[in-house]
């Protein structure tokens, strides 16, 4: 059986690691699966340049486009849940639990495509001054958003990070998990099907302890969420990321399944909060 | 002056008019394959940071639209001489470059600051004038303190075989100019063929170009390392031939530090050493200075940049 060399996605494109650097993919039982791309910090500043230049157009789709194509990429993952399946249980999952991970996955990106033109409302207000002003907030994309996803939870913690991110029109580039990395490069082909521009979801794969530093320090990153619960890592983490002051979530949940694992607050972590002062006639 | 003209009107070609017909031709195939070779160089650390710094100070920062206005050129003045003050012991950039009717608004602007003034001519970008236009045009913009001049060539009659014509113009353009430096853009995205940029270099700097250029920035392909390359080893024929040196200024798409440190490299290992100075090599650019210092800025703190650092040009 030919090895299949999983690669990375970045700006629309499948390229391989511009450092020329392969990890083998193995089962619990040691038989190799896969070669994976070990990304370095170069694929990182190409993602982010892709990253960038998507966001001023994504930024500025109607909410209910931007909806329309989360639930459009849930229908591409239907389609092809039988390969997440699959390459799951590859990954380690038993066939039920690669089962169930794959249809809550679905469900999630079903659930914030439904937020997509609801969550402005949410978090919009009109203030009350006094002065003769209208007053109001609303939720603005903070920009080009950097996730290191979590590293259990399968194909659904990636997505539980990811879609809140995007449905609210950030752009991002995304670590996938060392211990899946598999289904997140598969997930980026479901991506590719299904209507979204080049650029807005960059995916790599590589080792986090190699990646963290420059998912934290670049100054062209606007926001970082980081999950995960090691210490260390978060506190570098912030430490790095307070250069350019960063926006920086710190997420970590046992069980993805949980009623806690989706909410519009996962989308508002990832907004900007703009005030209006509107001179008005009294 | 006028003997050019009288010349210029008979069949006969004018002096000095080399034979195009014995210009050699280009392998484009080999210029492909030494292009390429010129990409691979692995330029790191120490030697990227003085690269980029070279870079730096050979940069024509540019603006030429329509919608330019003395404030935006002020703006770029300033640019010019403040690349970006949180680094220490960087250049200046080689000279600002903007239409004749705004040399003045630079030329004060940049006084005593080392940074040149250049500005495009002769019914720049098009070149579609009578040659008298073309000669006020020049004359106007070097009266205004232009210490450059960067004007296009006919590319229409060049096409028509008129290559006196060509010839001629830029001669008189030359002789107008006076005292600044007369850089001729070829304009090779109009030119088709690289034995048609060869043949235009040869004429141009037999006609006195002091630079050639590759391309206005208004039409696509502007400048690549294919015709780039092409340019410099005809500046070097013809340095081998008349033992005079002419300058090189790519303009026009390159807005990336690693693509400029590809045209140094081609530079160095074309022409040599000696032109490797803003007095005989430009870059025509401006998107480019920015990318330069995010890279510089980079190599010394190891944090990849963000453009909403730098100001805006």
């Amino acid at each position: 059986m030919i090895l299949k060399t999983y690669k990375l996605y970045i700006g629309g494109k499948f390229p391989r690691t511009e450092s020329g650097r392969y990890d083998i993919l193995k089962t619990s039982r040691g038989a190799a699966v896969a070669n994976i791309c070990r990304g370095s910090r170069k694929d990182f500043r190409e993602a982010v340049v892709a990253a960038r230049s998507a966001a001023e157009k994504w930024g500025a789709a109607s909410a209910f486009l931007r909806g329309q194509i989360l639930y459009r990429m849930a229908e591409m993952l239907q389609g092809r849940a039988s390969q997440f399946v699959q390459e799951l249980e590859l990954q380690g999952f038993t066939l039920r639990a690669a089962s169930r991970n794959t249809e809550a996955s679905i469900d999630r990106l079903v659930y914030y495509a439904g937020w997509a033109d609801k969550f402005q409302q949410m978090f919009s207000s009109v203030n009350p001054v006094s002065s003769s002003h209208f007053n109001f907030s609303m939720c603005e994309p903070t920009g080009v958003v950097a996730v290191l996803a979590p590293g259990e939870g399968g194909l659904l913690g990636l997505v539980s990070c990811l879609a809140p991110v995007i449905v609210g029109g950030n752009t991002c580039t995304l670590l996938a998990s060392q211990s899946t990395p598999l289904t997140a490069i598969t997930f980026a082909e479901v991506l590719h099907g299904s209507d979204l521009p080049a650029g807005v979801v960059n995916i790599l794969t590589g080792r986090r302890d190699e990646l963290l530093e420059p998912f934290s320090t670049h100054m062209d990153v606007n926001a970082i969420v980081y999950c995960g619960s090691d210490s260390k890592e978060r506190q570098e983490t912030r430490f790095n990321a307070a250069g350019n002051v960063k926006r920086t979530v710190c997420r970590h949940l046992r069980d993805w399944y949980s009623p806690d694992a989706q909410s519009p607050y996962m989308i508002a972590d990832t907004q900007e909060i703009k005030t209006t002062w509107h001179p008005i006639d009294t | 002056m006028s003997s050019l003209q009288t010349l210029s009107m008979t069949a006969t070609p004018s002096a000095g008019v080399p034979d195009l017909s014995r210009v050699p031709c280009v392998d484009a195939v080999g210029i492909e394959e030494r292009c390429s070779r010129f990409q691979t160089r692995s330029i790191k650390k120490e030697s990227k940071v003085a690269g980029l710094k070279h870079v730096l100070s050979m940069i024509d920062l540019t603006t030429l639209e329509g919608q330019d206005t003395p404030g935006k050129v002020r703006q770029l003045c300033y640019k010019a001489q403040h690349l970006h003050d949180a680094l220490p012991r960087i250049p200046h950039v080689a000279a600002v470059c903007v239409y004749p009717t705004l040399v003045r608004v630079a030329h004060k602007e940049l006084e005593g600051s080392g940074i040149k003034v250049a500005s495009v001519a002769t019914a720049f970008p098009s070149g579609q004038a009578s040659k008298k236009v073309k000669i006020t045009d020049t004359k106007f913009a070097v009266s205004e303190g232009a210490d450059e001049v960067d004007m296009v060539i006919s590319r229409g009659e060049f096409h028509r075989g008129e290559y006196t014509y060509v010839f001629d113009e830029i001669a008189e353009v030359k002789q107008a100019c006076g005292a600044a430096h007369l850089k001729v853009i070829l304009e090779t995205g109009e030119l088709s063929t690289l034995d048609n940029v060869r043949r235009a270099s040869v004429l141009a700097m037999h006609a006195g170009a002091d630079f050639i250029k590759t391309s206005t920035g208004k039409i696509e392909p502007a400048a690549t390392l294919q015709v780039a390359l092409v340019m410099l080893q005809a500046i070097r024929d013809f340095y081998y031939e008349t033992g005079r040196m002419v300058g090189m200024k790519p303009a026009g798409g390159i807005s990336r530090a690693k693509l400029a440190l590809h045209y140094l490299v081609m530079l160095r290992e074309t022409l040599g050493q000696q032109w490797m100075t803003p007095r005989w090599y430009r870059f025509g650019a401006s998107r480019l200075a920015n990318d330069v210092l995010m890279q510089i800025v980079k190599e010394q703190t190891g944090r990849y940049q963000s453009l909403d650092y730098f100001s805006k040009d």
